[in-house]
């Protein structure tokens, strides 16, 4: 049976938005291949309207398992037995980190193949074939699947639409394993530092290692202050406590599309760019010629953040001034 | 406690990835290092043996690879593992994600590993994900992206962000962690463990060795098959300034700036 799975993602009685992306793709990819797409969710008290609700971005079925939240492996637990049930030829994960999780534990379990960073998926003779960017995005590879399929997109690879269908949810009950049920969550989604909001400025100074040292955020600060915008930063930077994670773009971050995104002393790493890549204009500083950001910038400077910035916002206050 | 960190290695960050295009793999030609990421693994090991707070008989270094990857493993050694296994086999060249982590899955399985700890990701792979495959086969829990590790007697505190923010998760042992890049600084080798390294037991595995099935791994046994390899739609090229007279770069910056309206 050509059916798809797809996992979606919930957290304090919302469905994440790159799960319903990845909803929205099942849909119109089981459309295509003569399936149904189905999705399912786990955690402990999933009510009737959440679960439902996924109907509404193109799902005729939503399985629902009581289980624990926040934690691949019963997951992994889950969709494999919904899938040998069900006979589902295919699972499909929107970007994240979860995701990434289970979709290999899939993999594993069911012995299928997988492709993660998926940015697009396509019906070739009933099939389902997934592109994915390599070697640091310079090539793409389509991945052909021989029998079962697990495909992970990159994150914002697929965009949510609104069907206006239903879906019946079922109840289905899972033998997890000892080793899935092992860990023990204590906490989760701590949101380490202060609450800034970054979604809605349309200047954005984003700040990475290259900064230095945690005071070196105030040349950031400086310059996002005389543009009226606000200042954001690399997972390496939050990870390490030099700023809050609340500033964060990235896979694990925030997404955001300002008209002018300023990133200093940023590599640009994938998960980094994934976050940001719409934004209107990129500026990017950096002293090293290769890093990759350059790769994808409108304006790379290529220089000392040091000796550039202070002059930067000097020259920026001056110009507003004048 | 025996700990197995699992290595790989890859080109040189400084030699440009390339996929042959007749074979559709990963050009391994060329300078060649210990995956950088690893070496925080390696880290993580060490400072758990140094902390005290458990007893650590053995680090072991692990790695699936052409013959070449034993300079990975001896520069594994010498970050401070006790010896290493090399599995490497014909049959294993073109295995996919899934039956990579199946073969490390059953050369671990060999050691029996209270923990195996991994890199966040293989510089030129990027899959994040050999972790979660190894963790399956093995029945083991596992959490990727750690940057906080507390161990006890039998159980680990992990600490690592995901889609709403930081999570603290309790394992008990056994388990695979993959470990992020912010967990430590790794150390620089010694001279003199760079000298010793290649004194320190290896031992050398063929699939057969390791109870692997030659049916699921190699390009055979791979579920997915990668082809039609292309450049992706060409970009318009950003404008590059090299910063040499800071005052004429800033002037060119806000000139750019000013043409967009983004002042
Ligand atoms: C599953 C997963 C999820 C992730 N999620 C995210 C995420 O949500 N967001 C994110 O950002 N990252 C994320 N990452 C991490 C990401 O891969 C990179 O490690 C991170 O983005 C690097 O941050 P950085 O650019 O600040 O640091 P680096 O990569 O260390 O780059 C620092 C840069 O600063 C430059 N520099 C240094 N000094 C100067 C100077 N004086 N002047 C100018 N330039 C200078 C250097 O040349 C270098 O390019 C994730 C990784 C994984 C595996
Ligand atoms: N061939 C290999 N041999 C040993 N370990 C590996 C191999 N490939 C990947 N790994 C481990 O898996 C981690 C994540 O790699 P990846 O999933 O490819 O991004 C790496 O940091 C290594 O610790």
């Amino acid at each position: 049976m050509a059916d798809i799975l797809v996992y979606a993602l919930h957290y304090e009685g919302a469905i994440n938005k790159n799960s319903l992306g990845a909803v929205t793709e099942a849909a119109r990819l089981a459309g295509e291949i003569g399936g149904e797409a189905h999705a399912v969710l786990v955690g402990e008290g999933i009510s009737d309207d959440l679960a439902a609700s996924l109907g509404n971005y193109g799902v005729s079925k939503v399985f629902r398992v009581s289980g624990p939240d926040g934690l691949a492996q019963p997951v992994v637990d889950a969709m494999a037995h919904i899938m040998e049930s069900g006979g589902h030829q295919y699972a499909l994960f929107g970007g994240g980190l979860l995701g990434f999780e289970i979709g290999a534990g899939l993999a594993a379990r069911l012995s299928a193949g997988v492709t993660m960073e998926v940015t697009a998926v396509r019906v070739e003779d009933g099939k389902l074939a997934a592109e994915r960017p390599i070697l640091g995005d310079s090539s793409i590879s389509i991945s052909r699947y021989k029998s079962r399929g697990i495909i992970i997109g990159r994150l914002n690879a697929f965009e949510a639409k609104e069907s206006g269908g239903s879906a019946s949810v079922e109840d289905v009950t899972v033998d997890f394993s000892e080793f899935s049920t092992r860990p023990n969550l204590l906490i989760r989604g701590e949101q380490r530092g202060a609450d800034v909001n970054i979604e809605d400025a349309d200047v954005l100074v984003a700040g990475g290692r290259g900064l230095g040292k945690p005071e070196g955020f105030k040349l950031a600060e400086d310059l996002a202050e005389v543009f009226g915008g606000a200042v954001a930063a690399t997972r390496a930077v939050v990870d390490a406590g030099w700023y809050p994670y609340a500033a964060q773009i990235g896979q694990t971050g925030k997404t955001v599309s300002p008209k002018l995104y300023i990133a200093v002393g940023i590599s640009g790493a994938i998960q980094h760019k994934v976050g940001m890549q719409s934004s209107e204009n990129i500026v990017a500083i950096n002293k090293d010629a290769n890093a990759p950001i350059f790769e994808f910038s409108d304006l790379g400077i290529v220089g000392d953040l040091n000796k550039i910035l202070p002059k930067l916002t000097e020259a920026v206050k001056a110009k507003k001034a004048g | 406690m025996k700990i197995c960190v699992l290595v790989k290695e890859v080109p040189d960050a400084a030699v440009e990835k390339r996929i042959n295009p007749s074979t559709g793999r990963m050009d391994r030609a060329g300078e060649k290092n210990l995956n950088p990421y690893d070496t925080h693994a390696i880290e993580a090991a060490m400072q758990i043996r140094e902390g005290g707070a458990v007893e650590v008989d053995e680090i072991v270094a692990v790695t699936m690879g052409p013959s070449t990857a034993v300079r990975a493993l001896h520069k594994a050694v010498s970050l401070g593992a006790d010896r290493s296994v090399h599995l490497t086999d014909d049959a294993l060249a073109g295995s996919d994600v899934a039956s990579t982590g199946y073969a490390l899955a059953q050369t671990l399985a060999t050691e029996s590993p209270d923990l195996v700890l991994l890199g966040q990701q293989s510089d030129d792979g990027e899959c994040y994900t050999i972790g979660a495959v190894v963790a399956d086969h093995l029945q083991m829990p596992s959490l990727t992206q750690v940057i906080k590790m507390d161990v006890e007697e039998g159980k680990l505190k992990c600490e690592r962000q995901a889609e709403y923010g930081y999570d603290t998760v309790e394992i008990g042992l056994p388990a695979v962690i993959s470990v992020g890049d912010a967990i430590n600084e790794p150390r620089y080798p010694s001279l003199k463990a760079i000298m010793g390294a290649k004194k320190k037991p290896l031992d050398t595995k063929a699939i057969g060795d390791v109870d692997v099935a030659a049916d699921r791994v190699g390009e055979a046994g791979s579920q997915v098959q990668c082809g039609d390899f292309h450049a992706p739609p060409a970009k318009a090229g950003g404008t590059i300034i090299e910063d040499e007279d800071t005052n004429e770069t800033v002037e060119k910056i806000v000139a750019w700036l000013d043409e967009r309206k983004l002042i």
